[in-house]
């Protein structure tokens, strides 16, 4: 292994330690993410995808805590290390960019400000340097005229304009890795092609590996190198994206690719997954799916485990669908 | 922002005009000077002279228009006890009010924001629950009885502080101040923190509510991401978005410190303006009443429309609806 990943995440488990009980927001889950690569980690709302992302920026909020695995980046577990190592390497090495641009940005100071401020928390740079480096980022980033822009406020930006200024903000210090939860959810399609394409392009220019959080397979489809589908804190299913959307074996991949509305199905109904995302408070014994698979069987009720199926691809179920399907 | 400060002006005037008909005719149902000023041997003669020499016999409307005359140039009339410029009464006694103000203002502040900040950010420790109840009391006791217990205990049992008058004092431009000489700042030390023990309070509950919302916003946790440091995340991004509130409020609340700060005067024998206006009242001594009244009119105004630019200054939001508008 010449070759090291980025980021190696190995049965990582964050739990919330709540009064109504433990809750097990992300509870084994492990992917790994290699340079100039993209990895979509899908799921529903509360599957604890966002979760994941900001354990591994080290920011998960009391009264939450990573009990168990490890965050390996490039080879160092992120996991237990020091809250001033973390912070050196939160922006400078690992950014991360969240779902709404709406919010990310401080209102009352100006773009200059949050940009440079990022640099300055890393680098000993000069003024000048820095306002340059923030232009180029924002210029990079698709912002037209943007040297009147850094004077501007977040209210003075469209939420996509905004989006972009969060992503030139995580470009800044040339990241290894970009965690970015969500960020064209908020956005219309067209921004969200554009953002799409511009991102696309960085990492294969830059060599930077992304984790890109969402629902939207179609995103994945397009963006991704990689998937990881997460259901109840837990990875069902990973592998090359061509292969889980083309062929899913987890039930519930299938569903959740059965869910997007397709365009020659018009006048059909449209198909949904039965049920609702269990509470993660009390999760069912043994298969956290089984109580909405119409697979289940009596055998569900032991917790299966993510089994190599072939070539990198990774399953958690006990009837994996390709091979009934042989 | 010019247009806006125009505006606001222009309103300013109003509400100044419309409190001075209010007040002036408020004291004038009030009583009758008269009886004060008259002699008891004054026969009718001597009475009717009297009246008539002040326009006390005019019309309500005449009476009015005179004081807005001279009000115009700046005459709010002569005290009828001290037979002196009301206005002159006032700004003799201003300085110390102002003085007592900005150190109870500055008391509030200094202690009340780092308390609030803290107290938001660690909401579950003791110390946090130790200030937010401590607060309540600040709040709710009444403030002459607390300004009594700090004279019984500072300057009586103890003997540290002096519990009265204002001590020796420094002429700085033509203003006696005595936040400059030792004694003074001794004198200041107690009615200060006597006036400041209610804005304090709101001033920690405003910075911790403020704290406590704001530091669940995703732009603080982006700062975090980004790799800030605690103290430029509290320092800038969460302290310039809780100063929001904390300034508008404060700033109305200073004109309260300085109209109300009565209380306090009178407890600690603060030479001040507040203790005007109550010996004004007792003895009916109309044009001060009014002068101190209107005064106090056009201290809140002056706070509104100062409390206004700066909430513009602090939140850019603001700025740009009143260049549309």
């Amino acid at each position: 292994m010449s070759d090291q990943a980025t980021l190696e995440v190995r049965n990582l488990q964050t739990h919330f330690f709540t009064k109504a009980g433990v809750v097990k927001a992300v509870d084994d889950v492990s992917f790994s993410v290699g340079k100039g690569k993209i990895l979509g980690l899908v799921g529903e709302s509360g599957s604890g995808k966002t979760v994941t992302g900001f354990s591994i920026l080290g920011l998960v909020d009391e009264p939450g805590r990573v009990v168990g695995g490890e965050i390996l980046y490039r080879g160092e577990n992120l996991v237990g290390a020091s809250q001033e190592r973390m912070r050196q390497l939160r922006g400078n090495n690992i950014a991360m960019i969240f779902q709404d641009p709406m919010m990310t940005l401080n209102p009352v100071l100006r773009i200059d400000t949050q940009m440079i401020e990022a640099i300055k928390a890393h680098q000993k740079v000069s003024d000048d340097e820095a306002r340059q480096r923030c232009r180029d980022a924002l210029g990079q980033v698709g912002i037209p005229a943007p040297e009147e822009r850094l004077k501007s406020y977040p209210h003075q930006f469209s939420g996509g304009m905004r989006q972009r200024v969060a992503i030139a903000i995580a470009l800044l210090n040339k990241p290894e890795l970009i965690v970015a939860d969500e960020p064209t959810t908020a956005l219309d399609v067209t921004i969200q092609g554009q953002i799409l394409y511009e991102v696309q392009k960085l990492c294969a220019e830059t060599g930077t590996a992304m984790i890109w959080i969402t629902h939207d397979l179609s995103v994945v489809a397009g963006l991704a190198d990689e998937v990881a589908v997460m259901y109840a804190g837990r990875v069902v299913e990973s592998g090359e994206v061509d292969g889980v959307l083309d062929a899913p074996q987890h039930p519930y991949t299938a569903g959740l690719i059965g869910s997007v509305p397709s365009r020659n199905a018009r006048g059909k109904r449209l198909q949904q997954i039965p049920g609702m995302t269990p509470s993660l408070l009390n999760l069912p014994v043994g298969c956290a799916f089984k109580t909405r698979c119409s697979y289940s069987t009596p055998v569900c009720e032991t917790a299966p485990v993510l089994s190599e199926v072939a070539g990198g691809r990774q399953v958690r179920c006990h009837h994996p669908l390709a091979t009934e399907a042989v | 922002m010019t247009v806006f400060v125009i505006r606001r002006l222009m309103q300013a005037a109003l509400v100044v005009l419309i409190m001075s008909l209010l007040v002036f005719g408020g004291v004038f149902l009030v009583g009758d000077p008269v009886e004060m000023l008259v002699a008891d041997d004054a026969d009718q003669a001597e009475r009717e002279a009297i009246i008539k020499s002040m326009g006390l016999d005019l019309p309500f409307y005449i009476q009015y228009l005179r004081f807005i005359g001279n009000a115009l140039q700046g005459d709010m009339g002569n005290s009828f006890v001290f037979q002196e410029s009301a206005m002159h009464l006032i700004a003799e006694r201003m300085p110390a009010t102002f003085e007592l103000a900005f150190a109870a203002l500055f008391i509030a502040v200094v202690f009340g924001i780092p308390l609030g900040i803290y107290a938001g950010l660690n909401a579950n420790s003791w110390i946090s629950k130790t200030i937010m109840t401590t607060s309540i009391l600040g709040f709710s006791l009444p403030t002459f009885w607390v300004g009594i217990m700090m004279i019984l205990f500072f300057a009586v049992i103890m003997g540290w502080l002096p519990s009265s008058g204002r001590g020796e004092t420094v002429d700085v431009f033509g203003i006696q101040l005595s936040l400059f000489t030792l004694d003074g700042l001794s004198h200041v030390c107690l009615p200060a923190v006597n006036l400041a023990l209610f804005k304090l309070s709101m001033v920690i509950r405003l910075a911790r509510a403020g704290t406590r919302e704001v530091v669940h916003q995703d732009y603080i946790k982006f700062a975090r991401a980004k790799g800030l440091s605690d103290t430029r995340i509290i320092g800038v991004h969460l302290f310039k978005n809780i100063m929001i509130p904390v300034v508008t409020v404060l700033g109305l609340e200073f004109g309260g410190l300085v109209a109300f700060s009565v209380v306090t005067e009178t407890v600690f024998a603060w030479p001040g303006m507040g203790k005007l206006l109550i010996d004004s009242i007792n003895f009916l001594d109309r044009p001060v009443i009014v002068a101190y009244l209107m005064f106090v009119v056009v201290l809140f105004v002056v706070i509104n429309l100062i409390v206004d630019v700066l909430y513009s200054v602090l939140d850019p939001r603001v700025r740009l609806q009143e260049m549309k508008s």
